[in-house]
């Protein structure tokens, strides 16, 4: 009789110690990697990797934009015509009607015996086509070449773009190539309109420098004269920056441009006042002492961007290449000036395609809002499940929860991007998460009322509803893989946290569950008591 | 607690001729409602500007609009609140595509003397970059509608999964019927929730199929009627179930997430009606009228374990051989 009472007191204690198993293991270890990597994102903790909050949450400027490719060939053609021009005035070659349109270039020379060793020069030029008849040249670039030209247009305004922006102190600007020629600026820490202003101010800015040689022999009547009237002796009008009215007229070609700048920095003159310093390469050196020697007394044009910054007299040669800029510039002017003369010069020029910028305020409502609308309907769902399923119920909320921190989790480690559509996204997996807990917890109250035991209907139940779970995950899968490959930006933060969320509710809501109910399950048999487990009578 | 306990078989299949009915008229409601008013694309598939603008006040729209008459640039410009009377957005058909000075400044120009007001948010698109997410939005609905048709009759058999796309097709429809009806501007966020949408319905289908596949799998009843409305009843607490708490949550979204996210919340809680009533009244039956053929099935199925009980037969004398 005490035997068989001690008996059944270790029987009775056997039952009530929790069995482990492996999915618990692997539920607990879950639930702690959820919860240590998403700390630093939910704490806002120093160290540690983050989630990144989206554009649309924390403001900032989106921009898409375009390269004006065709342009990049037309400057091509200018500099191999200026090249041409030096290399003719070096060599004492005698060169008329030297004229160029947007893809070729043409000239005669005068003296025959010059041809061979223009030619020679010529040959030399990559990727152009010379053809020569008596002596008359002309001159145009290749298909492949102009292809190259562009494609190279487009890789050096996303290299420029980005030195601008890295040298203009933002934290962590985007610039990315978006399609063959299609660039990809974000930049989110931008916080007032003046900021947006500067940064749009420097990425467009073409910063074209060009030392351009004022035609003194008909400058005088420039007033009178027309773009066409200006073409026919090569030259073409340029205005004053400062002063519209004011006209210039320059040799079309210029005798060196930004290309040959090593650096540019921001000084001031002797009145104070801010200007831009720049220093040329040893070739450009050259050039511009070549020009200014022969030049004595003559005027040189300072063109930036297509306007006249200033037409000083030369009264000697200038040696060493170094030279200013000076303008009407504030401090803040000259510098973003100088970052970009130095970041180099566009080729081709930039246009918008696509603008989104939004202003903090704006991101830090769309925070607030969707978070309310996350702890709602993640209390509402919470409740109701206790309600319906008693003890299943919290299970399948614990399941939940550990959902929402595993999301996170992942999210913060790859660095991914939460953007609004992401916190929706986040919103609706609450939502359908419990679906599988929903589905398996059905199928054991089915299989309790058919009478099995709580082993069988608790092991039956997984396996009944594991098909339909896996099923209906796959296909949502589906909608969401190409939702990520043909959406753009901020739909692709809603893509990621469905993906991520469905991968998680399988962890959580289907293994971590499983186990749960496995180490409960003698307890459960044990109790007999379906209304508080399950929250069904019987 | 327990909405429906299983005591008896509900019979949906003799209803669904009325279903069908109700969900023709309404599928050409829809249509017609599309084919009069039209969708109404949002800048981000039509090209245009967007400016969000906030006061301190409440919002002057009628100053903003003299203001804004001012400047050929902003013909055809509407202007209209945004959530509360102080936060008003101004939508204009033009883009501009200077970078240094965009349709974005200029209206923030042309506003300067209305008030206090910050600019929160401006969003332009250009007519290239509109068309081409309109395309690539089409091509994501049409790729994943196709994906999903491939894996149910991969996992399942054709005529579930014709029966699953028209149940789609069906949801989608009435979806974008709600939207133009309510004159919601079609976005990004619209074609996702659409999307999502797309998702949930299917999978409301799914574990009704699933179930009758068991259903046709396990019993010797060879008619399919009585299997789809065993089916749809045995189902149906968790499909009432699933609906609610999804519901639940998009509903707080609709009510609480703001305005930006509006049409989103709007497209799902429209779809997760429509998504539930399908799987239940439009997807089962077309399975019904496609004439799937239990007996068939059954003989096929009969086939597949005679030939794996012939294989493993054939493992077990080929193992027994060596050993």
């Amino acid at each position: 009789m005490i035997q068989s009472q001690k008996l059944q007191e270790t029987l009775l204690r056997k039952s009530m110690r929790m069995k482990l198993n492996y999915r618990i293991v692997i539920f607990a270890l879950a639930i702690i990697f959820g919860i240590f990597f998403s700390m630093p994102s939910l704490l806002q903790m120093e160290n540690g990797k983050k989630v990144t909050l989206g554009l649309d949450l924390q403001g900032g400027l989106h921009m898409l934009l375009g390269v004006k490719t065709e342009e990049a060939t037309k400057s091509r053609i200018k500099s191999i015509a200026a090249s041409i021009k030096h290399f003719s005035e070096r060599e004492d070659i005698l060169v008329d009607d030297l004229t160029f349109d947007e893809s070729s270039i043409s000239f005669v020379l005068l003296d025959v015996d010059d041809v061979k060793n223009m030619k020679v020069f010529l040959d030399e030029i990559d990727g152009s086509n010379v053809t020569l008849n008596g002596e008359n040249f002309s001159l145009s670039l290749t298909d492949e070449e102009i292809v190259k030209t562009e494609k190279e247009a487009v890789d050096q305004a996303i290299e420029t773009i980005r030195n601008r922006l890295d040298q203009f102190g933002l934290a962590e600007p985007i610039v990315a190539r978006q399609g063959d020629e299609k660039i990809l600026v974000q930049l989110a820490g931008i916080k007032t309109q003046e900021d947006e202003q500067r940064a749009r101010e420097l990425i467009s800015r073409a910063a074209k420098l060009e030392l351009m040689a004022v035609d003194e022999d008909r400058n005088a009547r420039v007033s009178v004269m027309s773009d066409e009237d200006a073409r026919e002796y090569g030259d073409v009008i340029l205005e004053d920056a400062k002063n519209p009215a004011i006209k210039y007229l320059v040799r079309e070609i210029p005798i060196l441009d930004g290309s040959m700048l090593t650096d540019a920095s921001m000084g001031f003159d002797q009145n104070n006042r801010p200007l831009i310093n720049f220093k040329l390469n040893a070739e450009g050196a050259e050039i511009f002492g070549d020009f200014t020697g022969r030049s004595v007394g003559k005027r040189l044009a300072v063109v930036l961007d297509g306007k006249v910054y200033s037409a000083p007299n030369i009264n000697e040669r200038i040696g060493g290449g170094a030279g200013q800029i000076s303008g009407n510039y504030t401090v803040m002017e000259a510098k973003d000036l100088a970052i970009a003369l130095r970041s180099g010069a566009l080729l081709a020029p930039i246009y918008l395609m696509e603008k989104r910028s939004v202003g903090p305020s704006l991101g830090a409502d769309s925070i607030r809002a969707s978070m309310i609308a996350l702890i709602g309907g993640f209390i509402l769902v919470i409740i109701f499940m206790i309600v319906y399923y008693r003890m299943a119920g919290i299970i399948a909320n614990i399941a939940l929860i550990a959902n929402l921190f595993i999301i996170l989790a992942v999210m913060s480690l790859f660095g991914a991007t939460l953007t609004l559509p992401g916190m929706a996204g986040i919103v609706l997996t609450v939502g359908m998460a419990v679906d599988a807990n929903v589905i398996i917890s059905e199928r054991i109250r089915e299989l309790v009322y058919e009478g099995k035991s709580m082993h069988k209907a608790i092991e039956e139940g997984y396996s009944n509803a594991m098909r339909a779970i896996l099923d209906a995950n796959v296909t949502t899968l589906i909608a969401t893989v190409i939702l990520y490959a043909y959406g753009t930006g901020a739909i692709k933060g809603f893509a990621i946290t469905m993906t991520i969320g469905i991968f998680a509710s399988m962890l959580t809501a289907i293994l971590g569950t499983h186990g749960i109910y496995q180490m409960l399950e003698t307890r459960i048999a044990k109790s007999k008591n379906n209304r508080f487990w399950f929250g069904i009578k019987g | 607690m327990e909405f429906f306990k299983y005591t008896r078989t509900f019979n949906f299949m003799g209803k669904s001729k009325f279903a069908m009915i109700f969900s023709i008229i309404l599928v050409l409601a829809s249509y017609s409602i599309l084919a009069t008013k039209g969708l109404n694309y949002g800048v981000d598939f039509a090209g245009g500007t967007i400016v969000q603008v906030k006061y301190n006040t409440d919002a002057p729209i009628d100053s903003m609009r003299d203001k804004l008459k001012t400047n050929d640039i902003f013909s055809g410009a509407t202007i209209t609140e945004f959530g509360s009377p102080d936060e008003v957005v101004i939508r204009m058909k033009t883009t501009t595509g200077n970078v240094t000075v965009d349709i974005g400044d200029i209206t923030r120009e042309a506003l300067k003397d209305t008030g206090d007001f910050e600019i929160r948010r401006v969003d332009i698109v250009g007519p290239t970059v509109g068309a081409e997410l309109k395309e690539k939005g089409i091509m994501s609905l049409i790729l994943a509608t196709i994906g999903i048709l491939i894996y149910v009759a991969f996992r399942f058999e054709w005529r579930f999964a014709v029966a699953s796309i028209i149940a789609l097709i069906h949801d989608i429809s009435l979806a974008l019927g709600a939207i133009t009806l309510v004159g919601l501007d079609v976005n990004l966020d619209v074609l996702a929730a659409l999307l999502t949408l797309l998702g949930y319905s299917l999978n409301d289908t799914i574990i009704v199929f699933d179930r009758i596949r068991e259903g046709i799998t396990n019993s010797r009843n060879i008619n399919l009627t009585d299997t789809i409305n065993d089916s749809i009843t045995r189902t149906l607490a968790r499909t009432t179930l699933t609906s609610l708490t999804t519901f639940f949550v998009v509903f707080t979204l609709f009510m609480f997430g703001g305005e930006i996210i509006h049409a989103f919340a709007f497209t799902l809680l429209i779809g997760i009606i429509v998504g539930t009533y399908s799987s239940v009244f439009i997807a089962s039956p077309i399975l019904l009228w496609f004439g799937f053929d239990v007996k068939n099935y059954h003989a096929k199925l009969a086939v597949k374990t005679k030939r794996e009980a012939e294989k493993q037969r054939m493992r077990d004398q080929y193992e027994s051989g060596v050993m």
